[in-house]
Formats: structure tokens, C-alpha cells, sequence
């Protein structure tokens, strides 16, 4: 299965629900473009929920760390929300648990923004 | 078109000869057949009993490794072939995934766990795979490209 991507507002945080996985091909570019779309349409706090992400590849987490960036330079914040255990060792071995701010419960990360 | 050379694995020759069972494949310069690899390489890992988590670490290291060559490697040139072989022994896997491409200098990636190339969108490839097989080499392929061989033991299965 490739990559389900939806989003929704809790307060004025927009949860980007993912599931699936995030690869090389189609599934990178949806998520590419729903990110790009959200920070140019204003959105300034958005949260990454990839509890049902399965799998990520290197242009998978590629794409979140261009994504992370896009979101910055609009003047926003871009947290990552229910990693599985696959994906906390991809950003362990990238050493990216040093850029994005991971959270294991939304109520939490939603409040993290304010 | 992908090719299977040969049916299934054939015993190789050697002193463990009735250990050893490799099977060849040459493959199109398309993602498709990063897939096709990835099952190829899966199956003849659960025959040799690697469990849930290492079936994951070489699915990775294979995925990646068959990008670089179609991607980088051969540039999806349709003329090109990616040619990955299969080695299944008792207590070890090996993998080596060849390109056509005009070869490739692992050295000239800058280390993407420098600070200052944290933020960089590419260039985690060789990292994971390195992270994810026992054995990883980047060879100059024959007669041009680039070869990978990466090999996975059984014994240092988690």
C-alpha cells in the first residue's frame, strides 16, 4: 500500500494523519505536496501523526526533513507525532531525533505548540 | 522486461557446494523493480530463517541499494540493466546489485550526520544500508557501473 494521507484542525493545529508507506515515487510526492500546500495556505502548526506508517525509505524521510524546512521558512513549526519503533530507529541511525521535536500522544503535542 | 536467469536457485559449485544456492536476475531501470527485488530477496530470507525485524533491515538495504542503481546508476536508461544476484548459504544471505551507470564514488557523499547536513533532503542511503547488513561493499562493476555486495548472518540475527 502506498501512503493515505488526510488532515484536520484540533484547535489551531492541523494533524496530518499518515498511513501506509512513505517511498521513493508516489508516496514521497503526496506528502510532499500536502505539506507545501498546508504552509503556503497559511497553516503555521503542523503536527505529523506516521502512527500508521509501516515504512519509510531514505527519500521518505527526505521529504520530512524538506518538509520540516518548507514549514520553518513560512514561519512555522513542524512536530512528528506516534512514530513505531522502525521509525524512531531511521531517526536514531539519521541522527534526526535532533531536528524534529517527537511526541507520543497528540494531546500533548498539540499543547506543545501553544 | 525483467529476466530470470535460470529457474530458481541453482547449487553453486565449492567446498560448501551443497550449502550455496544462488539465483541471478537482470532487471529494468524502473521502480518497479526495486519491488521486484525486494521479493525477491525476502523470499530467499524466510527460507533461511531470518525473523520479522531483519526481513525489514534487508527489505531496506535492498530497496535502497536497487535505487541507487536504477536512479543514480543507470538513470531509468530503458538500454540499462540492474543485475542482482542472490547467494543463500546456512547461516548468511548475499545480495550484489550491479548498475550500468558510469560508476559512482561513495566518498564524494558528504556524511549526512555532519550537523551541517542534517537538513540536506538526499544522501541517507549508503547510511541506512550500512546500518542495516553485516557486510557492505561499493565495488567498480565489470566492465563499468557500480557494484553493492551486502551480506546478512543468520547468527547475528536479533
Amino acid at each position: 500500500m502506498s501512503v493515505k494521507i488526510s488532515h484536520r484542525q484540533v484547535g489551531d493545529v492541523t494533524v496530518v494523519d499518515a498511513a501506509g508507506r512513505i517511498t521513493l515515487g508516489e508516496g514521497a510526492s503526496v506528502f510532499r505536496d500536502l505539506i507545501r500546500d498546508l504552509a503556503a495556505k497559511g497553516n503555521k502548526k503542523i503536527l505529523i501523526n506516521l502512527n500508521e506508517v509501516s515504512y519509510i525509505d531514505s527519500s521518505g524521510i527526505g521529504e520530512m526533513v524538506s518538509s520540516f524546512t518548507t514549514v520553518t521558512n513560512h514561519g512555522g513549526q513542524l512536530k512528528l507525532l506516534g512514530l513505531t519503533k522502525r521509525v524512531k530507529d531511521l531517526l536514531q541511525i539519521t541522527k534526526l531525533y535532533t531536528v524534529f521535536e517527537v511526541f507520543e500522544d497528540e494531546s500533548s503535542a498539540v499543547r506543545s505548540f501553544a | 522486461m525483467n529476466i530470470h536467469l535460470g529457474r530458481g536457485f541453482a547449487q553453486k559449485d565449492g567446498p560448501h557446494a551443497e550449502a550455496m544456492a544462488e539465483r541471478k536476475m537482470l532487471l529494468d531501470s524502473t521502480l518497479d523493480s526495486v519491488e521486484v527485488a525486494e521479493t525477491e530477496v525476502l523470499g530467499a530470507a524466510r527460507e533461511i530463517g531470518f525473523h520479522e525485524d531483519d526481513l525489514h533491515q534487508l527489505g531496506m538495504a535492498v530497496r535502497e541499494s536497487m535505487v541507487n542503481a536504477v536512479v543514480h546508476g543507470n538513470r531509468y536508461n530503458a538500454r540499462k540493466k540492474v543485475h542482482l544476484s542472490v547467494t543463500k548459504e546456512i547461516d548468511r544471505l548475499t545480495i550484489v546489485i550491479a548498475d550500468e551507470g558510469d560508476g559512482f564514488d561513495p566518498n564524494s557523499v558528504p556524511d549526512p550526520l555532519a550537523e551541517g547536513n542534517l537538513l540536506r533532503q538526499s544522501g541517507r542511503g549508503l547510511l541506512l544500508i550500512r546500518a542495516f547488513v553485516d557486510e557492505f561493499q561499493v565495488l567498480p562493476g565489470q566492465p563499468r557501473g557500480t557494484e553493492v555486495r551486502m551480506v546478512k548472518y543468520l547468527a547475528k540475527a536479533s
